[in-house]
């Protein structure tokens, strides 16, 4: 079986998923860098199944549709990629499969996403629709801060800055949870704590390993559901009232979860792309 | 071993390279991208953008 590996840059999540698709005696590995491609519509690459670990979502999200356009099965698939690439897309998902996450508020103008963060009440949080790794995320704590920010946004920003996502601000105690989806299984999970509001591990986040209990299972894998399922990492807040999807992330980064949580998340991916390759 | 582009610093290569691996310089901290393997060279990588990672 051949396995096209679209990339980019390859960091020690990819090194990790080579390894082991490099250990299998079915596997053979394509390299698809996307600073590379040149894709012609209808063309499919000579592999049996693409696996995307490209790090730029919009060459991986365009990609992916010219791969499946052309008859390659993909993992992500190219809708699970618009859909978690997106937080719009993804609340959307996630609402109209009834899964729990905090208030949002989607605005277009700076003066309506003022209303909007209003509406939500302070503090509220901002975010790019488009973006990861915790960049960009303002905590609007006063309508002095919602004001300068979103200034700060229609004038400096692109167009895309204009497209406001608002978000209830959850107090979460110095933690979240990240939870790992393969399939029809969530395979592990983390606490990330960080004394700052932002706990992504890009950002310094400490990951420890979660135990994942049936409610934490069957609400991640009822938002990886949402967004189309496949290899899918859910970003989910403890609340009094339960657990709160905040994201979904179809290019996982995993490194830091390995040692704590004792499970091997690659392996498991890549058997994953086995069974995919031949439904 | 392998030579920093940026600061002539010696850069540890894995025992499996491959092209476009990210790495880091121990000593002027630079993130560094393999960008051939035969010879082996290093370039700087690029710069983070807005629609990277996850």
């Amino acid at each position: 079986m051949k396995v096209g590996f679209l990339h980019s840059l390859i960091r020690k999540d990819e090194k990790l998923l080579i390894a082991e698709v490099r250990k299998r005696d079915d596997m053979e590995l394509v390299f698809l860098d996307d600073r590379k491609l040149v894709l012609d519509l209808g063309c499919a690459p000579e592999v049996d199944i693409v696996l995307e670990r490209s790090i730029n979502h919009s060459r991986a999200m365009h990609a992916l549709r010219l791969f499946e356009g052309a008859g390659t099965p993909c993992v992500n698939t190219y809708e699970v990629a618009r859909r978690c690439g997106d937080k719009i897309l993804t609340a959307a998902s996630l609402q109209e499969c009834g899964v729990p996450q905090p208030e949002v508020r989607v605005a277009f103008t700076p003066e309506s996403a003022l209303l909007a963060i209003e509406e939500l009440g302070y503090p509220a949080v901002l975010k790019p629709a488009v973006g990861s790794w915790g960049r960009l995320l303002s905590k609007i704590n006063d309508r002095d801060a919602a004001e300068t920010v979103l200034e700060h946004k229609s004038i400096l920003g692109s167009y895309h800055h204009s497209i406001f996502f608002v978000q209830q601000y959850v107090e979460k105690g110095g933690r979240d949870i990240r939870a790992f989806v393969v399939g029809d299984e969530c395979v592990a999970a983390i606490y990330r704590s960080s004394e700052h509001w932002i706990t992504n591990t890009a950002r310094g986040g400490r990951a420890t390993n979660c135990p994942v209990t049936v409610p934490l299972a069957e609400i991640a894998l009822r938002a990886a559901d949402a967004v189309g399922g496949g290899v899918l990492a859910v970003d989910l807040f403890e609340t009094a009232d339960g657990l709160l999807v905040n994201e979904v992330n179809y290019t996982m980064e995993f490194r830091n979860s390995i040692d704590v949580t004792g499970v091997n998340i690659p392996e498991r991916v890549v058997s994953y792309v086995a069974r995919a390759a031949r439904p | 071993m392998s030579e920093c582009p940026v600061c002539a610093g010696e850069v540890e290569i894995s025992p499996d390279p491959v092209e476009g691996e990210l790495l880091e310089c121990e000593e002027c901290g630079v993130e560094l991208e393999i960008l051939t393997l035969g010879p082996l060279t290093l370039g700087e990588a690029p710069e983070a953008e807005e629609d990277w990672g996850e």
